[in-house]
């Protein structure tokens, strides 16, 4: 156990009154005492694996994760962050042929208004050979042909492309030459994906709910 | 030795204490008000925190704002306008149409020009005035202090704004208050100077910048309580308890989960420890 | 310490660790195997309970500081928005606004116990010493933790406080100018209280690494103040010492959780729920419980630097004490005279502590009244007494009691007196 008999600091101590006592009493000690070096054990105890020893042990495992969860949820989104987690906006704003770029969740998402040509421009191509196929049909709500609303970040690595630039008149990357068309899907350039959509719902004729 | 050296020092410092005549505060005890929310089991009144919210709305909210508060708070769970349909406070209808009441302050993103918007959950309740210096020059020169943690800023909490809204009495004879103070006994103040009688019999209490808001039927309640001035009281006070503390039914409700838990579990590490040292004399 | 370690490293890859960092062996030799006085009481759990509130108090104060925001303008809004929108934020917040104050109560109970025990005595004076290193700090840093939320009694408390180092001549302005990075307490006052906040919980964590250290060379004093002298007196820290620490933990995170689920602000103050106002000083500035005594002593001194140096002295007494305390005996359970001023000692810290929480001019007990006010002791005098015997206890009964009382009887060893029973046996 590494105790070796260390003597009192301020000198000596009353004495014992009675010599033969003291020496009886170190040996109940002695005899008390049968912990051997290194284990803890007391070694007439044989279950060392007591319930109540694991029954306490379990319980402070389970007040740990209990005092854990509160501490690792509240780097989850705060009640003010997930008020902002959806926005609605008024479509009257965008002109035809015109897009509005709106902030949702720290990104910029795209509300474009397209004219007749640029829908029918997007239908032709729906079977083209591009990168990421879609049909125009899955990138807008049904009946409203006319919206597209997509998150303005480029699939590449993240700028937000311009309007109407490209050989198809839909975006223009300026970072990496991606370009998209007017459905925003990725036809040249390094993009991996079409733009994404994110999810939206029309709650009237003017007035579309984004997230 | 010593002792009889504190001893005679304590009588030496009662000859000496020195008659001072520092002016004092004071002011009447709160009421003794029960509430439902009250101890280790209590829970917002629903019905009552909804009649407080109009209360606040259609009187208080004239000159006090309550800036920490947003309107979506009022559909979370405890809270008046709670409901189990709308799990997401943001899409409460009842909240929505209540913060389209509101108008707050915005900037026009096309011209940049400050505007006012109809409010959204997502927004906060607006200040009636501009800022602090229109608030206090519109009041008197006292600001309308804000709502949103008023019961617990206060000693008494919400009994305190309960005894003030309905302790308001006309000053005793002999004590002089200007066109904007208002005596209250439950306001902490020092009236000597001004008062003219007795010096032994101050009144208790002070000066209010804050007319008595409320009377008898100034709200009529959607569900037919009678509106006296200790109910609009009550239940405003209710409605500024829950707040300033909207989380205070879940924290009792976590607390008693917590309590039995602990305590269970010092019963088994009491049994573990007992059982440790069984052989071991200590 | 003395000994060699007995830890045995039982598989591959703890001997080949064993070699390179003998980290476990620590770590065994320090809470395992580490021999233990058989006899510590109850109040031998509240190092265990400081450790614990010292950990908690930085793990939530780290989450607290990820939604705290230190600007004038924003620090209050901020710690309502934690209340409100932070998930499980009320929790947080209630967990370290009250935790400080459970610390600092476990704090005193710690000291007082080493007071009692005779623990700051030969050969443990470092420890003693580097005990009040930490409780310095955890001064320090609760008094700034405090100032951040930025309510009134966060501002006036600042206001008050750094205006004391005012009190210095010649340096004094100029010493409270730099502190608030400007004229008054303001913004750069509470973005460096921040700061400072943040960083000395973790100097306190190396100071108690020192403590702990120093304190597993000695040993453990035990409430015989009897060092042991063979195995038949200690008893190995783990199962033993763990687990009578652990539940003297639990039942301590019962009275913290009391509070924090059911008058989470009962030990706080009201008027720190009004925003800070430069132009108005509330009523009554009052500092936070753990300070009253401090702010008697303070308040006890007409002089605005003696009461400066004396608030100091004070703490300085408990730095010095190893050397004023003359005594061979250690532990006050066999020293009744002693233990009898132990007592009042006790009751003076109390005293002042309600002193600090009342106006100096309000009566305690009121004897007569004149036309220019009452007459009888007010809290000034009361705590002038009370100052008077804190000192003349460090500086004048202690180092006379040494040499002048008459002890009781020690007993031999650790061992004899719990096994015959001894009946002098006193907690």
């Amino acid at each position: 156990m590494g105790t070796g008999v260390r003597s009192g600091p301020h000198g000596s101590f009353p004495n014992a009154s009675d010599g033969v006592r003291y020496r009886r009493v170190l040996k109940v000690a002695d005899t008390v005492v049968e912990t051997k070096p290194g284990d803890g054990h007391v070694a007439d105890d044989p279950s060392r694996r007591d319930f109540i020893h694991i029954a306490a042990v379990a319980a402070a495992a389970g007040a740990g994760v209990g005092i854990a969860w509160p501490f690792i949820d509240q780097m989850n989104p705060a009640a003010d962050t997930l008020a902002l987690a959806s926005i609605e906006f008024d479509l009257t704003k965008v002109a035809e042929g015109q897009q509005v770029v709106v902030k949702w969740r720290g990104k910029p998402v795209f509300v474009r208004n397209r004219t007749a040509k640029e829908i029918a421009a997007a239908v032709k191509d729906d079977h083209a050979e591009m990168r990421d196929p879609q049909t125009d049909a899955e990138r807008h709500k049904p009946g409203k042909a006319q919206w597209l609303i997509l998150v303005g970040t480029c699939t590449h690595l993240g700028c937000v492309p311009t309007f109407g630039g490209g050989d198809y008149g839909g975006w223009f990357c300026p970072c990496h030459g991606s370009v998209y068309d007017t459905a925003g899907r990725i036809r040249k350039g390094p993009a991996p994906k079409n733009l994404v959509m994110p999810d939206y719902a029309f709650l009237s004729d003017t007035k579309v709910k984004i997230g | 030795m010593l002792r009889k050296g504190i001893v005679l020092a304590a009588a030496l410092g009662l000859a000496l204490a020195g008659a001072s005549a520092q002016a004092a505060t004071t002011h009447k005890e709160p009421k003794d008000v029960h509430w439902s929310f009250e101890g280790p089991f209590g829970k917002f009144d629903q019905a009552q925190l909804q009649r407080g919210y109009k209360v606040y709305r259609e009187v208080c909210a004239t000159c006090h704002s309550m800036n920490l508060v947003s309107f979506r708070n009022l559909a979370q769970p405890g809270g008046p306008f709670y409901d189990p349909k709308y799990k997401n406070p943001n899409e409460s209808p009842y909240v929505k149409a209540l913060a389209k009441d509101y108008q707050v302050d915005d900037i026009d993103s096309e011209t940049g020009d400050p505007v006012k918007r109809p409010a959204t959950a997502a927004d906060h309740f607006p200040s009636p005035y501009a800022n602090t210096a229109a608030a206090a020059a519109g009041n008197g020169g006292a600001a309308p202090p804000d709502l949103s943690v008023m019961a617990k800023a206060r000693e008494g909490g919400p009994a305190y704004i309960y005894s003030i809204l309905t302790g308001y009495e006309a000053p005793p004879a002999g004590l002089k208050a200007g066109p904007t103070q208002h005596y209250n006994p439950y306001m902490s103040g020092d009236l000597g100077s001004y008062w003219s009688g007795d010096k032994h019999k101050t009144p208790e209490g002070g000066f209010i910048a804050m007319p008595p808001p409320l009377t008898a039927d100034k709200v009529t309640y959607d569900d037919g309580t009678k509106a006296t001035v200790e109910q609009e009281a009550k239940d405003v006070a209710a409605f500024l308890m829950w707040a300033a503390e909207p989380k205070m039914v879940e924290r009792k409700q976590v607390g008693f989960a917590v309590m039995i838990y602990l305590i269970a579990f010092a019963g088994l590490l009491y049994a573990s420890y007992r059982r440790v040292w069984r052989n071991q004399s200590h | 310490m003395s000994g060699h370690s007995t830890y045995e490293p039982k598989t591959a890859f703890t001997r080949w660790l064993d070699t390179r960092l003998p980290i476990v062996r620590l770590g065994y030799d320090s809470f395992v195997d580490y021999p233990t006085p058989r006899n510590l009481n109850y109040w031998w759990t509240f190092g265990g309970i400081l450790s614990l509130c010292l950990g908690l108090q930085i793990v939530s104060g780290v989450v607290l500081a990820m939604h705290y925001d230190p600007s004038a303008g924003h620090a209050f809004a901020s710690v309502e928005s934690i209340m409100r929108d932070v998930n499980y934020g009320w929790l947080i917040r209630y967990l370290h606004a009250n935790g400080a104050s459970m610390f600092l109560l476990a704090v005193y109970i710690h000291i007082f116990r080493g007071l009692y025990y005779g623990s700051y005595k030969a050969p443990r004076e470092v420890l003693w010493i580097l005990g009040c290193v930490i409780y310095l700090l955890m001064m320090a840093t609760a008094f700034m933790g405090y100032v951040l939320p930025w309510g009134q009694m966060s501002f006036h408390g600042a206001v008050v406080i750094t205006n004391l180092l005012g009190a210095f001549p010649v340096v004094g302005d100029a010493i409270t100018t730099w502190l608030w990075g400007g004229f008054a307490v303001d913004n750069p006052t509470l973005n460096r209280f921040f700061s400072l906040h943040y960083l000395l919980p973790f100097m306190i964590a190396g100071v108690v690494v020192l403590h702990i250290w120093a304190l597993h060379v000695t040993g453990q004093n035990n409430p015989t103040g009897v060092d042991p002298k063979s195995k038949a007196d200690t008893v190995p820290f783990t199962p033993y010492a763990t687990v009578k620490d652990g539940f003297g933990m639990v039942l301590f995170l019962i009275l913290f959780a009391a509070f924090v689920f059911f008058n989470p602000n009962a030990m706080g103050h009201a008027d720190n729920y009004i925003p800070a106002n430069p132009l108005v000083t509330p009523a009554h500035i009052v500092p936070e419980w753990y300070f009253l005594p401090f702010y008697a002593i303070l308040r006890a001194v007409p002089d605005k630097l003696g009461g400066v140096l004396l608030m100091f002295g004070a703490i300085g007494m408990l730095f010095i004490l190893p050397w004023l305390d003359t005594s061979k005996v250690r532990s006050m359970r066999y020293r009744p005279t002693a233990r009898l001023f132990f007592f009042i000692f006790l009751a003076a810290c109390l005293v002042l502590g309600w002193c600090g929480g009342n106006l100096p001019d309000d009566m305690v007990i009121k004897v007569g009244e004149t036309d220019a006010g009452p007459i009888g002791l007010n809290f000034v005098w009361l705590s002038r007494i009370a100052t008077f015997y804190y000192f003349a206890y460090f500086l004048v009964i202690l180092p006379v009691l040494g040499l002048r009382e008459k002890p009781l009887p020690v007993p031999e060893s650790i061992s004899s007196p719990v096994l015959a029973g001894d009946h002098s046996k006193k907690d």
